[in-house]
């Protein structure tokens, strides 16, 4: 049933997955083979002819193992997760499955509980994610959390406070860190307002409304710039200050990530550069621009 | 060594029990119910657990181990008559094993007691909280008779005692919670949810407690065998009908038009997972289950056909 819906390219795409599933096509995760080339399918028409992303730097994607993408959350609604799922799987040879680390509140709705279940998009909890990773997957985090899509449209591509559970969970299970950037997102659903009320009534930490009203992204060309992975020292153990230290590289990095992508925005697309950063694998301190 | 099976006359006792006689040990039951045609090789006393008789049991027999299998799940028992079996119950149990000597004790729980809850981590280690009294108020004796089990391993440091938290059982025969729910032809699930269904065939928990006894555990320990399953994949292997209900309906159906009754608290449980960790049993005791998902699901699915 709904095979109609499973491009050819995605069918042959997830035979290539390392995951484990079986005889059902579930991964101990619940992860359904199924439910994947559905999901792929839909992205994949968001990824290429929606949003027209371009993604930079996806060698710099650990190709086995673990490894955590961290990036700046990017208008108002997780579509940037969308689209970082969709490169992985689109852009990767052999492809890869990305885990999100997603909001608690939509595990509370129906159909979405059920879908993002069976797509391996798991609450954000640091016991998900740090199994996820001693599993050897790939896990995608959004240190600013719902601050980060709540940001108003006057506040774009402004990083908000980085949760720090990402960076002891990366030492603690020795992953490298890819950080990257996405832009375009503030630009397909600018947020002029919040609606309380009406986010209060579904759960969800706020409610988006664009100058067009509806909360629907517009078909704005996107990029996706992966730059090359940080480790850092220690074992997830380390006090606050050590941890935020880490933490400030990290946001640094991402910074730069951004400028470097909004600057080659207007260029024409063979034109643009990925970001090169020097001295990738390093654990001093990024020099800010 | 000589064991002593409580509530010997479950279904699954039965099969530890069997095991355990063609595994060279000498076996005792005690149950409120008859075992009429009882195996060669069990004694068995028909005696409440909580009464006199259970303690003579224990004072001329003298077993080196218990397994305590003794407990009230089903909710048709009513409240009081819950906490008076499984609480006391558990209580004396562990008491009569103290003041005569037995040197191990194996408690029986659910995996249900970690209770189902939207913000909870999909797998659950033995360290885990159990969010059951919250989540499914209706089970707080199952949770309060599992930690009180597990005081045991302070309270009474001589003997060797074991909590082991089993995944739904599943198998030839139609008496489990899990079987319960899956009684008629059409499955009530929630519209708009699919939650893991972590199950075991019978047999494999069988096995289990008796390799927990062998092994001499002291502990806590999660028990499960084959990866959990979506609820709407176990109603199809099962040969059920599952029906979306919408929330607000849900306990309206309950009971009626061929589905299962359940208490209000347990909709949680048919909304979102409760899926275990048992790495700490496998290495503990190198378990491996004999039956695969499809197998435990077909051999519940096979009970109707005979």
């Amino acid at each position: 049933m709904w095979r109609f819906l499973v491009s050819p390219e995605v069918r042959e795409r997830i035979e290539r997955l390392d995951l484990p599933f079986n005889a059902y096509g579930l991964d101990p995760y619940g992860v359904s083979r199924d439910h994947l080339a559905r999901f792929y399918t839909l992205l994949g028409i968001f990824y290429r002819h929606y949003f027209n992303v371009t993604a930079y730097g996806v060698e710099h994607i650990p190709s086995k193992g673990a490894g955590m993408l961290i990036g700046n959350h990017s208008g108002s609604l997780p579509v940037d997760g969308g689209m970082v799922i969709a490169s992985l799987f689109y852009d990767l040879d052999p492809p890869r499955h990305t885990h999100g680390m997603v909001e608690k509140f939509a595990q509370y709705w129906p159909f979405v509980s059920a879908w993002f279940s069976r797509v391996g998009q798991l609450p954000g909890l640091p016991d998900h994610a740090k199994r996820l990773l001693r599993d050897g997957r790939i896990l995608m985090v959004f240190p600013e959390g719902a601050r980060g899509t709540g940001k108003l449209y006057k506040d774009r591509y402004q990083l908000v406070r980085f949760g720090s559970g990402f960076m002891r969970i990366a030492l603690a299970t020795n992953a490298p860190i890819v950080p990257f950037a996405f832009i375009g997102g503030e630009e397909a659903l600018p947020a002029i307002y919040h609606a309380r009320l009406l986010a209060r009534l579904t759960g969800a930490p706020y409610w988006p409304v664009p100058p067009y009203l509806v909360p629907i992204p517009r078909p704005v060309p996107c990029q996706l710039y992966y730059s090359p992975p940080m480790r850092f020292v220690g074992d997830g153990s380390e006090s606050d200050d050590v941890i935020e230290g880490y933490i400030d590289q990290v946001k640094a990095r991402i910074t730069a990530i951004i400028e470097h992508g909004l600057a080659q925005r207007d260029l024409p697309e063979r034109e643009r550069r990925p970001y090169e950063a020097d001295g990738g694998d390093a654990v001093r301190p990024e020099v800010a621009p | 060594v000589k064991v002593l099976i409580t509530g010997v006359t479950g279904v699954m006792a039965r099969m530890v029990a069997e095991r355990l006689v063609a595994g060279g040990h000498k076996v005792i039951g005690i149950d409120r119910r008859p075992w009429p045609d009882s195996p060669r090789g069990i004694q068995m006393f028909q005696a409440d657990i909580r009464k006199r008789p259970a303690e003579d049991v224990f004072r001329t027999q003298r077993p080196d181990a218990l397994i305590h299998m003794a407990t009230v799940t089903h909710f048709s028992a009513g409240a009081e008559e819950r906490y008076r079996i499984n609480l006391d119950g558990t209580r004396v149990l562990f008491d009569h094993c103290h003041k005569y000597g037995v040197a191990q004790a194996v408690f029986v729980g659910r995996h249900t007691i970690y209770g189902a809850a939207p913000d909870a981590p999909l797998y659950r280690t033995e360290a885990d909280p159990p969010l059951g009294v919250s989540t499914f108020p209706d089970l707080a004796d199952m949770v309060a008779a599992d930690l009180f089990a597990a005081s045991a391993l302070w309270r009474y440091p001589e003997i060797d005692t074991s909590v082991l938290r089993v995944v739904y059982t599943l198998g030839a025969t139609p008496r489990s919670t899990l079987a319960n729910f899956l009684r008629g032809h059409r499955v009530a699930t929630v519209m708009g949810f699919d939650p893991l269904f972590h199950f075991m065939h019978e047999k494999d928990a069988a096995e289990a407690t008796v390799l927990a006894l062998e092994k001499r555990l002291r502990g806590v320990f999660n028990v499960a065998g084959p990866p959990p399953v979506p609820l709407t994949l176990l109603c199809r292997g099962t040969g059920r009908r599952a029906i979306p209900i919408p929330e607000p309906l849900y306990s309206l159906v309950l009971g009626r038009f061929g589905f299962a009754w359940l208490p209000r608290g347990a909709i949680s449980h048919v909304k979102h997972p409760i899926v275990v960790d048992d790495a700490m049993f496998l290495e503990a005791t190198g378990f491996q289950h004999q039956f695969d998902e499809i197998q435990v699901m077909e051999a519940f699915r096979m009970i109707e056909q005979v």
